[in-house]
């Protein structure tokens, strides 16, 4: 019982983890090269690691986070976030703008500009999870409003088009630290998911998001209060979102508030998608998403490897991502399983007459 | 949602008719407001015509996005594909030897019509027969579409064809609307001829959704998908058909673009599916589906093309402007459904327990 337990869990992670098997294999056929790692000075006298590998761990940090926020919210809230993008560029402006007011760029300066960069995003991402718990408004529609002006607000708090922020402390954030090989976002991504991990372990906040998503009414009817939990839901996301937003600017050095974090929210939805979650609600798994969003990453680092044009790589990603999804969709599945049961019996049925005869 | 009945006018009205009244009065209030502050242009009747003119795309995927809501669904390619049918139009026109001027635009506007038609088979296909969830196959179209329309051509396209430069500056010229110049000319009222097929096209899908068959199993699919299997509905052909609808018309609104400002370009209509996303929700159709109006769709998008005018001709002309105005009046509407929805709910609870006698708890 406990064993058809796990395989079903595993079940929803055998198509992310098949679909990065036959990434990896195509790699391994088309260039060994691919996959070698290697140690370099950097331009500020960094030993770092270098290497395709690491790049593509190293710039999937942002859509990683991300795609472990719009899980909860997809799950808690049924419907997807599609504002992310647009709060993550107001969180980098929030976290320019601060650093800028405040002159000096400072470890202390660049905590306290990150929990204001919290604070915003939280207030922008519990005005959508009140419109999606409290008016009952699908969470589409609720982000679409700062879907729509987000990255103006972005652009209003600042007033410049790209404020440059040039500071050791703001590289090694977004970068590497001075004597440690690996990137930061990477410990970005390890951090936030290990705290979300934790949280969801050894509470039962995992079960209440799962229950809300799956039967609101009932989940109220057992003593869960659903609006708090679709509330908490968004605040999570917003933090998820601050800590994107920042790496987001600090990997750059500068803000542009129109390419920060630029369609962002359809790779993450994708993400949550390909990591077998139901874009319903209930159900999900965060490390589904996470895998889903290196394995995005993974495929568009592959294409950029074989020379496909920056502009036309959204094109075979389609490609990819459809064929993902035929193979992970409710028909194909259940006709595949019927096949294999159908080959089965028919193998137990001949080795039945075999032992007769 | 049964407001198809013929005693409908005894009958108070449904939500998705109060909502499309409020949007159409909002409209109504913007424009007059307009006309009293700002003046000028929206003193002519030119305006109204150059909102259709400028906006018939948008009008055309409303529709499309309508279609889709109404049944449960949601396609956010339709931006894509026209940004694809514009660019292959204009390709097409530029390269096509074969027959005369009216053959090229005919075979050219079939082709902006089979590129529709094969997204909208493809989607329908993975949504309604593969159970899919339309969102993520219609982002996957999303980026085939501007992948596809980037490996045609990065740079953009203008369309050097005559005889479809001829036809795109075509207008049908209304006299008696027209308002003298400054310097004594009668310049009449212009229309082209992608704000016809914009208006047709909403009339037909209006008729489409009423009158039809298909439109009613729309509306019956996107209330309760598990009632309209049980009343015998071919639900999966049903979802099939609304999206096909959906990306026949985006095709269509692909050629009208086109007609409008004859060049292709890879960033084409970018983002424009919100934007229709937006008008389809402002007229009162709602995501949750089974409930919505192509009529209210196009107010919709009037609405949003004369928020984008009112705030050109205002000082505050900048885009962060708009897109924020944008963003307040989805939010203001979107709240206000809520709102509305909400208490009458409320009410007819209340009713419903007066005539059953026994007044609710809650």
């Amino acid at each position: 019982m406990l064993k058809k337990k796990k395989i079903a869990d595993f079940g929803q992670l055998l198509i992310p983890l098949v679909a990065l098997a036959i990434l990896i294999i195509f790699n391994l056929f088309r260039d060994l090269s691919f996959f070698s790692i290697g140690m370099k000075v950097n331009n500020s006298g960094n030993i770092v690691l270098t290497g395709n590998l690491i790049s593509i761990i190293d710039s999937a940090s942002e859509l990683a986070i991300i795609a472990m926020g719009m899980t909860l919210v997809t799950a808690a809230c049924g419907g997807q976030d599609i504002s992310v993008g647009a709060v993550g560029a107001i969180s980098g402006a929030v976290f320019v703008k601060v650093l800028q007011g405040m002159g000096n760029i400072t470890v202390g300066t660049v905590i306290l500009a990150f929990l204001l960069c919290c604070l915003a995003t939280i207030c922008f991402k519990l005005f959508n999870g009140t419109l999606v718990a409290v008016f009952k408004i699908q969470p589409m529609i609720a982000t679409l409003i700062l879907y729509s002006c987000g990255r103006s607000i972005a652009y209003w708090i600042n007033g410049d088009a790209t404020p440059q922020l040039n500071s050791p402390v703001i590289s090694s954030l977004g970068m590497t630290i001075p004597g440690v090989p690996v990137p930061t976002p990477i410990f970005a991504v390890l951090f936030v998911g290990l705290l979300l991990f934790l949280a969801f372990k050894f509470t039962s906040l995992s079960l209440y998001t799962q229950s809300v998503g799956i039967n609101k009414g009932a989940a109220r009817l057992n003593g869960i209060n659903p609006t708090l939990i679709q509330l908490l839901s968004f605040v999570l996301l917003g933090v998820c979102v601050a800590v994107a937003g920042v790496i987001g600017v600090c990997r750059l050095g500068q803000l542009n508030h129109k390419t920060l974090l630029v369609d962002i929210e359809m790779d993450a939805i994708l993400a949550v998608a390909i990591g077998g979650n139901n874009l319903g609600g209930g159900k999900f798994k965060l490390s589904g998403s996470i895998l889903g969003a290196y394995i995005i990453q993974m495929l568009t680092t592959t294409l950029y490897a074989m020379k496909v044009a920056p502009v036309n790589i959204k094109a075979y990603k389609a490609i990819v991502i459809i064929i993902i999804v035929v193979a992970g969709s409710p028909v194909v599945k259940s006709k595949v399983t019927a096949l294999v049961n159908k080959i089965r019996t028919k193998r137990r049925a001949s080795t039945i007459q075999k032992g007769v005869s | 949602m049964s407001g198809n009945n013929k005693n409908v006018h005894r009958e108070p009205l449904t939500d998705a008719q109060l909502l499309m009244v409020i949007s159409i009065g909002i409209f109504a209030a913007m424009y007059l407001g307009a006309m009293v502050t700002l003046g000028g242009g929206f003193l002519k009747a030119q305006q109204i015509f150059d909102l259709l003119n400028d906006n018939a795309a948008l009008i055309i995927i409303s529709c499309a996005l309508t279609v889709v809501m109404i049944g449960g669904g949601i396609n956010i390619s339709v931006g894509g594909v026209i940004g694809l049918t514009v660019m292959s139009c204009a390709l097409f026109l530029n390269n096509c030897t074969i027959g005369s001027d009216f053959v090229t635009i005919l075979l050219t506007f079939l082709l902006a019509l089979g590129i529709g038609l094969a997204f909208g088979l493809l989607q329908g296909f993975l949504v309604s027969y593969l159970e899919i969830q339309p969102f993520i196959v219609t982002l996957a179209g999303m980026f085939l579409a501007r992948g596809l329309t980037t490996i045609l051509s990065v740079n953009p396209v203008k369309v050097t064809h005559a005889g479809f430069l001829a036809l795109s500056k075509t207008k049908l010229k209304i006299s008696w609307l027209g308002y003298v110049a400054q310097n004594g000319n009668l310049i009449p009222a212009k229309i082209e001829i992608g704000a016809i097929v914009a208006v047709a096209v909403v009339l037909i899908m209006w008729m489409v959704l009423r009158y039809l068959k298909l439109g009613r199993n729309i509306y019956a699919l996107g209330g309760n998908r598990q009632s309209a299997l049980m009343l015998g509905i071919n639900v999966k052909k049903t979802c099939f058909s609304s999206y096909v609808i959906s990306g026949v018309l985006s095709g269509l609104a692909g050629f009208v673009f086109l007609m409008h400002k004859p060049a292709g370009n890879a960033s084409v209509a970018m983002r424009s599916e919100m934007d229709a996303i937006a008008a389809s929700i402002i007229g009162g159709t709602l995501l949750t589906g089974g409930v919505g109006n192509v009529i209210g769709s196009f107010f919709g998008a009037m609405i949003l093309a004369t928020i984008q005018k009112i705030i050109a001709l205002s000082p505050l002309n900048a885009s962060w402007w708009q897109e924020m105005a944008n963003g307040a009046m989805l939010g203001f509407f979107i709240m206000l459904q809520s709102v509305v929805l909400s208490a009458r709910a409320k009410r007819r609870g209340k009713l419903e327990a007066n005539q059953q006698g026994h007044p609710k708890k809650e």
